[in-house]
C-alpha cells in the first residue's frame, strides 16, 4: 500500500530582514493512509509549518511532498486549490468560522465553493448537523455557539467533502478539558472510519492517544514513535 | 462557485457591514442622481428655448441690415463701407418672391405714451398687419392692425397687456385716444399676455403701423424685415430668393444678412447641447470619485476579511473565485448605488418640474444610460485592484491574522 503522504529533503526557509530561520530542516516522513499522527514539540519547533506544508498553504523550498502517489509541490495554485478541496479538511485552533454565515452554511462552505448543487449540499449538511449534534443550531451564527459547537461546526465542515486527511493544528487548545475530550473523540472516531488524521498538540496526554508520535525541535524531527531512535 | 451562491455570498459580506456598504451606495447614488438632475436641467433649458423660439413663428425668415458673415473679401464692401438700410420699400418688394408667404416690416424705437395723465416709457414697433400672424400673437381684445399701404396708415395702436393695464386698469381700452411721442393713436386692439419668454415681449409693446413709427423717429430705416415662407420645405428657397431681390435692390451688394429661424434654433441646439454634455461630464466626475471610494473601501474589507480570505483559500477556493466573489460584491454595491441615485435623480427631475411647470427637465435617455453604465463600470474597474489583492492574499498569514 503506498504511503498517502511522502515528505522527502523537505526545508523551509523563513527569511527575517538578513536573519534565516529554518523552520523545517531536511525532513523526511512517510504517513500511511488511515493513521493517527500527533505532532509535538516545543512552540516555534515548526509543527504549523509542517502541518501549512501537508495542507499544501505553504511550499518547501526544498524538498519533495508526494501526496497519493502525485509530487503536488510543482501543481499550479489552481491544482492545489482543487487537492485542498478534495482531499484536505483544516480543523484550527481558533476554528475559523464565518462570523456572518449560519451554522448550517459554515459546514456547507467547501460545498458551496467547490460549485456542488444545493440539493445535494442541503442532503449532507443534515446529515452532518445530525451527526455531530448540531441540528438544533442550523441557524445560529457563531457568535451564538459555545466553544465546543464551534469547533464541532469545524469539524462537519472539515470532513464535508469527504477527504482522506484531517489536519489539526491545536483544535483543543481554546477549548475546556472535558470539551477538548469530547472534540478529541470526535476525531478519533473519523479516523477509524478510515480518514488519515494529524493532530497538532501541546498536551502530551492527548498526543499520547495518538497511535503515532512525531516530536519536532527546532525545525527536524527528533522523534517518531514507529522508528527507534532516528 | 455557482453563480447564485456567489451572489449571495458577496450580498451577504456587504451586508455584514451595513455603514460601510450603505455609505458607498450613497456615495455612487449622489454621483448618478447628479448626472440626472443636471442632464435634466441642461436638456431642460435645451428644449426651453427651442420651444420659446419656436412660439417666435414658424418657417421664419429673418433680414437685418448690414452684413454679419464675413464671406471672404468683397470688393463691393471695400468701396462702400456703410451697409444700405433696409426701407419698405425692400420690404415689399419682398412679396414678389415665389417662396414667400408674408412680409412684415420691422422698425423698433422707444417713446412716451400718455393717456390721462399717466406717463411711461415704452418700446414702440411699427409694422404691418402681416405682423400678428408671422409672430403667431394672440389678440386679447378688438383686432390688429389692418391691411393696408405699407406707407400710410391710420392712427392705430395695438397695445401690450401690460400696458393696458397700466394706463387703463378697469376702464376699457379699446377706443380710448393715446398720445405716443408726439402723435395721437386710437386704441383698437390689446395683445394677449404672454408672460416672460425670449425675444420681443409683446406685453409692453404698442404696436403701430410702419410708416407712423418711422416718422416718429424720424427715419425711415427699418430694423428687421420678418419673412414668413410658404412651408418648412420652402425655408431654403425662401432665403435664397430673399437674398437676391435684396441683393438686386442694393445694386448689387450683398449688405444685408438673411438668418432662417432654424439656423438660430440649431445654433442654440448645440449649444445647449454642448452645455449639457459638459455638465454631465463635471457630474460624472463625481462617479470616478465614487469609484475610487469603492476601491478603498473594497480594500480595507480586504485587509478586513484577511482571515476570512486565508480560510476560504484552505478549504479549497482558488485565486479565481475569491476574485470574483469581491468583484461581484464592489458590482453589487455599485449597482445598488447607481439604480438608487437613478431614482433619486428622477424624484429630483420631477420636483424640478413640478416647482417650475414651463420648464421640461426630462433627463435625457443617453444621459441616464451614460450615467448607470459608468457606475457600473467604475465601480468594478475600481474593484479589481482590491480583487486581485485578496485573490493574491498568502494563505498561512491570513489565516494567522484575526
Ligand atoms: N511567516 C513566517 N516568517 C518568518 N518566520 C516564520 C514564519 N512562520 C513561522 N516562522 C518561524 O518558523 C518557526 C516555526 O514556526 P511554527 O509556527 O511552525 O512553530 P510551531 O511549532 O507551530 O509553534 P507553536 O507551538 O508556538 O505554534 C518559528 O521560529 C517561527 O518564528
Ligand atoms: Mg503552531
Amino acid at each position: 500500500m503506498p504511503a498517502l503522504i511522502e515528505l522527502s529533503g523537505i526545508e523551509r526557509i523563513f527569511h527575517l530582514g538578513d536573519s534565516e530561520v529554518h523552520a523545517l530542516r531536511h525532513l523526511d516522513l512517510s504517513i500511511a493512509a488511515g493513521e493517527y499522527v500527533a505532532v509535538m514539540g516545543p512552540s516555534g519547533s515548526g509543527k504549523s509549518t509542517l502541518l501549512n506544508l501537508l495542507g499544501l498553504l505553504d511550499h518547501p523550498n526544498i524538498g519533495i511532498y508526494r501526496l497519493e502517489g502525485r509530487d503536488v509541490t510543482t501543481l499550479s495554485p489552481e491544482e492545489q486549490a482543487r487537492v485542498r478541496s478534495e482531499r484536505i479538511g483544516f480543523v484550527f485552533q481558533s476554528f475559523h468560522l464565518v462570523p456572518r454565515l449560519t451554522a448550517a452554511e459554515n459546514i456547507a462552505l467547501p460545498m458551496t465553493l467547490a460549485g456542488i448543487e444545493p440539493a445535494q449540499r442541503a442532503k449532507r449538511v443534515e446529515q452532518a448537523l445530525k451527526d455531530y449534534g448540531l441540528a438544533d443550531r442550523a441557524s445560529h451564527r457563531p457568535d451564538q455557539l459555545s466553544g465546543g459547537q464551534r469547533q464541532r461546526v469545524a469539524i462537519a465542515r472539515a470532513t464535508i467533502m469527504q477527504p482522506a486527511m484531517i489536519l489539526a493544528d491545536e483544535p483543543t487548545g481554546n477549548l475546556d478539558r472535558a470539551t477538548g475530550e469530547q472534540v478529541m473523540r470526535l476525531l478519533e472516531e473519523l479516523n477509524q472510519r478510515g480518514v488519515t488524521l494529524i493532530v497538532v498538540t501541546h498536551d502530551t496526554t492527548l498526543g499520547a492517544r495518538a497511535r503515532r508520535q512525531l516530536l519536532m525541535e527546532d525545525g527536524e524531527l527528533r522523534h517518531d514513535s514507529t522508528i527507534k531512535n532516528k | 462557485m455557482r453563480t447564485p451562491d456567489l451572489i449571495r455570498f458577496a450580498r451577504d459580506a456587504a451586508t455584514g457591514n451595513p455603514l460601510r456598504t450603505s455609505l458607498l451606495i450613497l456615495a455612487m447614488a449622489i454621483g448618478v442622481a447628479a448626472v440626472v438632475v443636471l442632464t435634466a436641467l441642461g436638456d431642460g433649458a435645451r428644449l426651453y428655448v427651442i420651444s420659446q423660439f419656436s412660439s417666435l413663428g414658424t418657417n421664419l425668415v429673418i433680414v437685418l441690415p448690414g452684413r454679419s458673415q464675413t464671406g471672404g473679401f468683397n470688393p463691393g464692401n471695400a468701396i462702400t463701407s456703410t451697409p444700405r438700410d433696409l426701407t419698405i420699400d425692400d420690404a415689399q418688394a419682398l412679396l414678389r418672391a415665389s417662396a414667400v408667404h408674408r412680409v412684415a416690416p420691422l422698425a423698433i424705437g422707444t417713446s412716451e405714451i400718455s393717456y390721462g395723465g399717466k406717463l411711461r416709457e415704452v418700446m414702440v414697433a411699427g409694422t404691418n398687419a402681416q405682423f400678428i400672424e408671422v409672430r403667431r400673437l394672440k389678440l386679447a381684445q378688438g383686432r390688429f392692425l389692418p391691411d393696408g399701404d405699407w406707407r400710410r396708415g391710420a392712427a392705430e395702436a395695438v397695445i401690450g397687456a401690460k400696458i393696458r393695464d397700466e394706463l387703463f386698469g378697469a376702464e376699457t381700452a379699446l377706443g380710448q385716444l393715446i398720445r405716443v411721442g408726439d402723435r395721437r393713436f386710437r386704441v383698437v386692439g390689446v395683445m394677449a399676455s404672454t408672460g416672460q419668454g425670449l425675444g420681443m415681449n409683446t406685453d409692453e409693446l404698442v404696436i403701430v403701423p410702419v410708416a407712423l413709427a418711422q416718422a416718429m423717429f424720424n427715419s425711415n430705416t427699418l430694423f428687421r424685415i420678418l419673412v414668413e415662407a410658404n412651408g418648412r420645405e420652402s425655408i431654403e428657397a425662401a432665403k435664397a430668393q430673399v437674398s437676391e431681390i435684396l441683393r438686386l435692390r442694393h445694386e448689387g451688394e450683398e449688405d444685408v444678412t438673411v438668418i432662417t429661424q432654424d439656423a438660430v434654433l440649431a445654433t442654440f441646439d448645440k449649444l445647449l447641447s454642448t452645455l449639457t454634455l459638459a455638465v454631465a461630464g463635471i457630474a460624472a466626475i463625481s462617479l470616478a470619485v465614487a469609484g475610487i471610494l469603492v476601491m478603498n473601501v473594497m480594500l480595507v474589507s480586504v485587509t478586513q476579511r484577511t482571515s476570512e480570505i486565508g480560510l476560504l483559500k484552505a478549504l479549497g477556493a482558488t485565486g479565481a473565485t475569491i476574485r470574483s466573489a469581491f468583484l461581484t460584491e464592489a458590482a453589487m454595491l455599485s449597482l445598488a448605488g447607481a439604480v438608487l441615485g437613478y431614482l433619486l435623480g428622477q424624484g429630483g427631475a420631477a420636483l424640478i418640474r413640478q416647482l417650475y411647470p414651463a420648464f421640461p427637465a426630462y433627463p435625457p435617455d443617453w444621459a441616464v444610460f451614460a450615467g448607470l453604465g459608468t457606475a457600473l463600470v467604475t465601480g468594478i474597474l475600481f474593484g479589481v485592484l482590491p480583487a486581485r489583492q485578496a485573490a493574491r492574499l498568502d494563505p498561512v498569514q491570513s489565516l494567522a491574522k484575526r
